[in-house]
């Protein structure tokens, strides 16, 4: 389990414990984050989940493979730490994580 | 002024959650009542024929939204309920419950999410009764399959389009011997181009599903269970297949009879404008049951996917509020089968060309389709950047050459920059 820290398009931030297996964008989805909207629910597929990862926690997180990286390409205001929270998988080495919420997605 | 009954929305999938999530968020006050009858709360179908069918995603993570979602954004979720007739004139629905009178509901806006249902051959009712036959549809279609595929199994998938692939692939991944049947000659003949299929076509051979093309089913054999499926090219030369396990993957009828029956015109699909006005002024329709006016493609078109049922959720909450629409985008969907995933973007239906971008041996390649120099559709397999490329230009109505799009020296993203 890890506390993650989601810091909405609104300024408000929501710390939640997010169970291991999860993925980023699920723990998400299950507390109700606002911003982020996984249309495709995990697959990689739409570039709807799209989150920076504090730079602190990178190394942590690792970065994203070819597909996720690609996919990132054509999401808007991408950044150094973008990533498309769905590949994140969740475990007790994230445990502080904190992610900022893009104003859009897509 | 009257009281306001508020919007009742019929159907458990992803256009009634995010009908009613954009409703609150639009600060829709009054309110919100979801009518499934289905016995769990609304979850992700798209699983259903991929990770969830291997037991690959828990149960636990199929729900679109958590129960608190429902309670918090003050969303009354009603499970188990057969909405028998609507009555638009009246302002009211009639539901019916197990062990239960009918009873009214009433309404000041009404949404038709409902869905679509899988077809099947004209089965008579012996064969019917059999065990060992499935559609894919609901989440207890894809847990009765599993179930079923816990055996020993020689498995015959009827039809070759996304659906019936993906149940290949799941079935071919998980063990035992897998025949696909398609009426058409070819692969995903509604949806893609000769050139997926092909390549769609080899890559499932190569892991040892076999095709047979323009073979239709027409039955099954069996006595308790089914040990057979009777197909051919013909309903009078039809042969034995043997086949323990058969899945029907033939397409969906859209549920239009609630609509129907209140006057309201389908044509395969509840007819909408884009924000999903039907002819009534207090109904609307959305998602797979609906025939939307696209703005995009300038005509009606009937979709099955997320996107669409998001979309058209997210327009006809808009059009509830009387806010601005929504930006209007290009459809997609996409397809994963074993490895290789498919994002396709557009509707490659009237294209008059297409063009090659890459080789398919290689496993990454994406094949365009234009319409009077158009972009109207991709399909990109492991290829993303072609992919929200095409999305981006097809939404725009951008008009690339077949000679950009088939130079691969040129990145995707400087391409759509310059078209």
């Amino acid at each position: 389990m890890a506390k993650i820290t989601y810091i909405q398009p609104d300024g408000v931030e929501k710390s939640v414990d997010v169970d291991n297996g999860l993925s980023v964008m699920e723990g998400a989805v299950r507390n109700m984050v606002v911003g982020i909207d996984a249309d495709c629910g995990g697959a990689c597929a739409c570039a709807t989940c799209h989150v920076y990862v504090d730079p602190a926690w990178t190394d942590k997180t690792g970065t994203a493979d070819g597909m996720e990286e690609s996919m990132l390409d054509f999401a808007s205001d991408v950044e150094a730490t973008s990533r498309l929270s769905c590949q994140i998988k969740v475990t007790d080495a994230l445990d502080g994580l904190v992610v900022r919420i893009p104003r859009t997605q897509g | 002024m009257a009281q306001s009954h508020g919007v009742l929305i019929i159907g458990g999938g992803h256009a009634a959650v995010q009908a009613a999530q954009s409703l609150r968020q639009g600060g829709y006050g009054e309110p919100i009542r979801i009518i499934s009858n289905e016995p769990v709360a609304p979850y992700q179908r798209p699983p259903l024929s991929k990770s969830y069918l291997l037991g690959e995603l828990e149960a636990d993570r199929l729900p679109l939204k958590p129960d608190a979602f429902y309670a918090e954004n003050n969303i009354e979720l009603t499970l188990d309920t057969l909405v028998s007739a609507i009555e638009p004139d009246k302002g009211r629905v009639r539901i019916e419950r197990r062990g239960a009178r009918s009873e009214h509901i009433a309404f000041s806006k009404l949404i038709l999410a409902t869905g679509a249902r899988a077809i099947t051959p004209n089965l008579p009712n012996d064969e019917r009764a059999l065990n060992g036959w499935f559609t894919l549809r609901t989440r207890a279609d894809s847990d009765a399959l599993g179930k079923w595929m816990e055996r020993p199994r020689n498995a015959v998938v009827v039809g070759g389009g996304y659906i019936g692939l993906e149940v290949a692939a799941a079935l071919s991944k998980s063990g035992g011997s897998v025949t696909v049947l398609e009426a058409a000659p070819r692969l995903l003949s509604r949806v893609s181009g000769e050139e997926v299929a092909a390549f769609y076509a080899r890559e499932h051979a190569e892991r040892g599903v076999e095709m047979r093309f323009s073979t239709s089913a027409f039955g099954l054999f069996g006595d308790v269970r089914v040990d057979g499926v009777r197909a051919g090219g013909g309903a009078a030369r039809a042969e034995r297949i043997d086949a323990n396990l058969v899945v029907f993957g033939m397409g969906v009828r859209p549920n239009v009879e609630l609509a129907q029956s209140a006057g309201i015109p389908c044509e395969d699909g509840v007819m909408t404008d884009e924000a999903g006005r039907t002819a009534h002024p207090d109904v609307y329709a959305i998602g797979d049951c609906a025939r939307a006016w696209n703005r995009i493609f300038r005509r009606p078109l009937r979709l099955e996917s997320v996107q669409n049922a998001i979309d058209g959720a997210k327009a006809c909450a808009a059009a509830i509020l009387d806010q601005p629409a929504p930006a209007a985008h290009a459809p997609w969907n996409w397809s994963d089968q074993y490895d290789i995933k498919l994002q396709t973007a557009g509707i490659s239906a009237g294209a008059d060309a297409t063009v090659m971008r890459g080789d398919p041996d290689s496993g990454s390649f994406a094949v365009f389709y234009l319409r009077a120099g158009e972009l109207v559709a991709c399909d990109a397999i492991n290829a993303p950047p072609e992919f929200l490329a095409a999305r981006q230009m097809i939404t725009r109505r951008a008009k690339p050459t077949p000679e950009m799009l088939r130079d691969t020296s040129t990145p995707m993203k400087t391409l759509a920059a310059a078209v």
